[in-house]
């Protein structure tokens, strides 16, 4: 088999890890003549998108698909059909090298089936980032994906060469993971990942102390994971549970939410349809409500409850809580700030600096970059307050809802 | 009126110096027109500008916020950019705060000028496409493209520190970078035409392009928002955007329809990934057998079950409350802050801490995500209730003389039920089964008083408790 369909075949058993990011590493270049490659610490650089709207960023690829577990959701899986392949690791390295020169990619995201043991498959995965690392002095970015249960030397290493580690928690709770992927074990996931936030600690510690001694270098875009939306029946709620215990214990960068999609080859226990993307979406602004907005989850979402598909769910609190408002946006704190539908983190610090030297009027929202429909019924200006019947109008809800379009797209 | 011709398009040391001179001058934005050498507005400049007399004794100050946008939105390709920038100088030097305000009209038209050309050049990184010339190591790199905004010299370092290994051009039809290796340098403009049309491995990318992408989630809108088509022209993927597009349809249709499958045969795989340790004796069977307890709903949110450790034939037995945050990531008792309290406090009470066993009344961490932290909780009865079987089954195991309980948690699972610490703290007390108890504080009791002359004296208070331990340690030496 060549290199060229081995890559068509372990990039589609790829495709459905929804994490591509190349952001958040140190700062680091090749700038001493001695091999290729460098990072983009803040944001991380998007060199393609695909018509599915997903940035491409790094070669995302398996080592193989061959795959001793047998995981319903997965098209890798044991059971499944899909042709198998194998890269070397010098034809890996050789591509990662060649699509790198071009600019295609920043770098490689490699995970790989479970062939063999935990041990085995993690010491080939290490094995392709260390012939990167140390034969080629490639100073790309490197992501890579981490066996549970795989010896701490090799994770070790595995922090040492990569930016990024992450192990997939694959579903929000431990009974749909045993129905789904019954060789996983969720309490090993969550063991390595504790094991990887204690490494990814004691890494930071060495860093902040500034001793003579380098400390040992551990994955500084540190770890994420990845949850698969709509393949089990849990709600919004457990998922954001899930989401915040993890982000709380192993203080994971990200937490992906891929929605469940039709795959080649599917199994016969999983629904046939996928959920609606829209789900995917208002779990990712659920999740940016808890990270940078201050929400806990219990505000966000009731108790085994879904989000609602029509608004985004900070309208949906705003909506619930509409006693709070309006709030005056030359006086509120921050905090109440970006609570307002429509404010968000950026648009709140440009009004903050704003309002020290002037008062915020109507006609600027546009500059702040707020969507003046959406924020209007809910705040003050010093030329604008919301009649005071229209927050309690029950109607309110309408004047957000999209409107019915015909469906299609637009090409 | 003034007239000021720039050498460059991008010549902000020349826009600097011109408009330090013009504000000394008390030059008003009006009268004053801006034009760049060679350019179009120059034809319509009168040919000899009355130069203004130097001055040298005026200064002023402006933030190095508008240095830093300034220096940006010089590259945007708006002609009216100078006369803008020279117009919120003007406005600055009386009004240094106006430039946090966002609603100004000038400010908002240079912020959104610098963020288009960094947007721009954010941009060039991403979509630069290098085609190779000559093979292996003779190779040169070279890339066309078509910039939005003047930003080749901007750009070009981050190649430079990227591919520093490999010569490389990036043509574009203003301005052409290359690196040699050891230098950057810049020549004019140039026709597409200069540029090599294909490579070698493009049909690799696009494959890989093509099997990257899921047909079963399509947003065509998405791609469209970051990669704006007018950058498709020379990108070597995009070629097949259109029939990937065309055809996302009919693969999502036939995966639904062909959905469930039988494998063609059935695989052999090994039974039991997760290999269980086989237990060596009765504490290593109780240590697995706890690993899946499931007696409360403590486990759901913890990482794995915290056990005690410790010899099994040691005499006394530390019981604290429960495992914390570091104790839960590491599966290991008193790790933690506390953990090193305890150690500190054995070693000055002369107890080794090898020689005793140590465990928790609780055995996983109770707590609440907050954002990047936990917040430790204190167990409920029901808890430690449920959690005293693994704890009584340890005293069975180990058969400690002394049962040494830290903080109300561990006397209540002690006693096997609610026992005030400063009551009973102290002195040794009977157990019913003939062991003997004492009750101290827990260490991270101490860590959280805050008056610091408190902590030294209850912590002195402390390692006295445990030297009542010692002492009978020294009694029964039985821990080998």
């Amino acid at each position: 088999m060549d290199v060229q369909r081995k890559l068509e075949i372990l990039a589609d058993a790829a495709k459905y890890d929804a994490s591509c990011a190349s952001s958040g590493t140190e700062k680091r270049d090749s700038s001493d003549g001695k091999g290729m490659g460098s990072t983009a610490p803040g944001m991380g650089i998007c060199h393609s998108y695909a018509p599915d709207g997903r940035c491409i960023s790094l070669l995302k690829v398996l080592l193989t698909n061959a795959c001793n577990y047998d995981c319903l959701y997965c098209v890798n899986r044991a059971s499944s059909n899909v042709p198998r392949a194998r890269f070397t690791v010098d034809e890996l390295v050789k591509l990662t090298l060649d699509f790198y020169r071009r600019n295609y990619i920043e770098g490689l995201f490699l995970s790989s089936g479970i062939i063999r043991n935990p041990d085995y498959t993690m010491e080939q995965v290490v094995g392709v980032a260390r012939k990167l690392r140390e034969e080629h002095h490639f100073r790309g970015y490197i992501h890579l994906k981490t066996i549970p249960e795989a010896d701490d030397a090799l994770i070790a290493e595995a922090g040492k060469y990569a930016d990024r580690l992450s192990i997939n928690i694959e579903m929000p709770d431990e009974t749909s993971l045993q129905k789904f992927a019954p060789e996983k074990d969720l309490r090993a996931i969550r063991r390595t990942m504790g094991r990887l936030r204690l490494k990814l600690d004691e890494a930071e510690e060495g860093r902040a102390a500034k001793t003579k001694t380098k400390p040992q270098r551990f994955a500084p875009a540190g770890q994420s994971t990845q949850m698969i939306v709509g393949a089990d029946s849990a709600s919004d709620h457990t998922i954001l549970h899930t989401s915040a215990n993890l982000y709380g214990s192993y203080r994971l960068r990200r937490v992906y939410y891929s929605a469940f999609s039709p795959i080649p080859d599917a199994s016969r226990a999983l629904p046939l349809r996928p959920p609606p993307l829209l789900r995917e979406h208002r779990l990712y602004q659920a999740d940016w409500l808890m990270r940078f907005y201050g929400f806990d989850v219990a505000e966000i979402v009731d108790d085994s409850a879904m989000l609602p598909l029509d608004i985004d769910p900070k309208l949906a609190w705003a909506l619930r809580h509409r006693d709070r408002f309006p709030l005056d946006v030359n006086r509120a704190s921050r905090e109440e700030l970006l609570r307002v539908p429509g404010f968000g983190t950026k648009a709140v610090e440009r009004i903050i600096a704003t309002r020290r030297t002037t008062t915020i009027r109507l006609s600027d929202l546009a500059r702040l970059h707020v969507p003046r429909n959406k924020a209007l019924p809910f705040i003050v200006l010093s030329d604008h307050r919301p009649s005071s019947h229209r927050l309690d109008e029950a109607r309110l809800i309408e004047r957000f809802k999209p409107k019915a379009t015909q469906l299609g797209f637009g090409f | 009126m003034q007239y000021i011709t720039l050498d460059t398009e991008t010549d902000f040391a020349g826009w600097r110096k011109a408009a330090r001179h013009l504000v000394l001058h008390h030059v008003q934005p009006t009268d004053v027109t801006w034009t760049v050498q060679g350019g179009e507005a120059e034809l319509f400049a009168p040919p000899a500008p009355s130069p203004l007399p130097e001055v040298s004794d005026g200064t002023f100050t402006v933030s190095a916020k508008f240095v830093e946008l300034a220096q940006a939105a010089i590259l945007h390709r708006d002609g009216e950019r100078f006369a803008i920038l020279y117009r919120l100088l003007w406005r600055l030097k009386d009004h240094h705060d106006l430039i946090e305000v966002a609603t100004d009209p000038d400010v908002a038209q240079v912020i959104a000028m610098a963020r288009a050309v960094h947007r721009d050049e954010h941009k060039m990184h991403a979509f630069v496409r290098f085609r190779e010339i000559g093979r292996e190591r003779a190779a040169h790199y070279v890339a066309w493209f078509e910039p939005e905004h003047h930003i080749v010299e901007l750009a070009a370092p981050f190649f430079a520190k990227r591919f520093a290994d490999m010569p490389w051009s990036i043509l574009t039809p203003d301005l052409c970078a290359h690196w040699d290796g050891h230098a950057l340098t810049f020549t004019p403009g140039v026709s597409k035409n200069e540029a090599p049309g294909e490579d070698r491995l493009e049909e690799t990318w696009r494959r890989y392009y093509a099997s990257i992408f899921n047909p079963a989630r399509l947003k065509v809108k998405a791609m469209q928002t970051e990669m704006p088509k007018k950058y498709w022209r020379n990108l070597p993927e995009a070629s097949i955007i259109k029939p990937l597009i065309e055809d996302a349809e009919r693969m999502t249709g036939a995966m639904i329809a062909n959905a469930a499958t039988d494998p063609h045969k059935p695989q052999k795989r090994p039974e039991a990934p997760m290999t269980r340790k086989i237990a060596t004796d009765d504490l290593e069977a109780l240590r697995e057998e706890a690993t899946h307890c499931r007696a409360c709903p403590l486990y759901k949110d913890a990482t794995q079950t915290v056990f005690g450790e410790g010899p099994k034939n040691a005499t006394i037995m530390l019981v604290g409350e429960q495992p914390g945050d570091k104790e839960d990531l590491a599966g290991h008792p008193f790790v933690g802050p506390a953990g090193q309290m305890l150690d500190r406090a054995l070693a000055e009470a002369g107890v080794d801490r090898k020689t005793v066993y140590v465990t928790n009344a609780v055995k996983h961490f109770k707590f609440v995500p907050r954002g990047k932290i936990r917040l430790h909780q204190k167990p409920a009865t029901p808890e430690i209730k449920a959690c005293r079987q693994w704890y009584e089954r340890e005293v069975s195991a180990i058969q400690p003389e002394l049962i040494v309980a830290m903080g109300a948690t561990a006397a209540q699972s002690v006693f096997g039920k609610i026992t005030p610490v400063g009551k009973t703290r102290g002195r040794l007390i009977d157990l019913p089964d003939g062991r003997k108890a004492l009750v101290t504080v827990h260490p991270s009791y101490l860590l959280r008083l805050p008056d610091p002359e408190a902590r030294a004296l209850e912590y002195q208070r402390f390692v006295e408790e445990l030297k009542i331990a010692a002492g009978l340690l020294k009694k029964a030496p039985r821990a080998a």
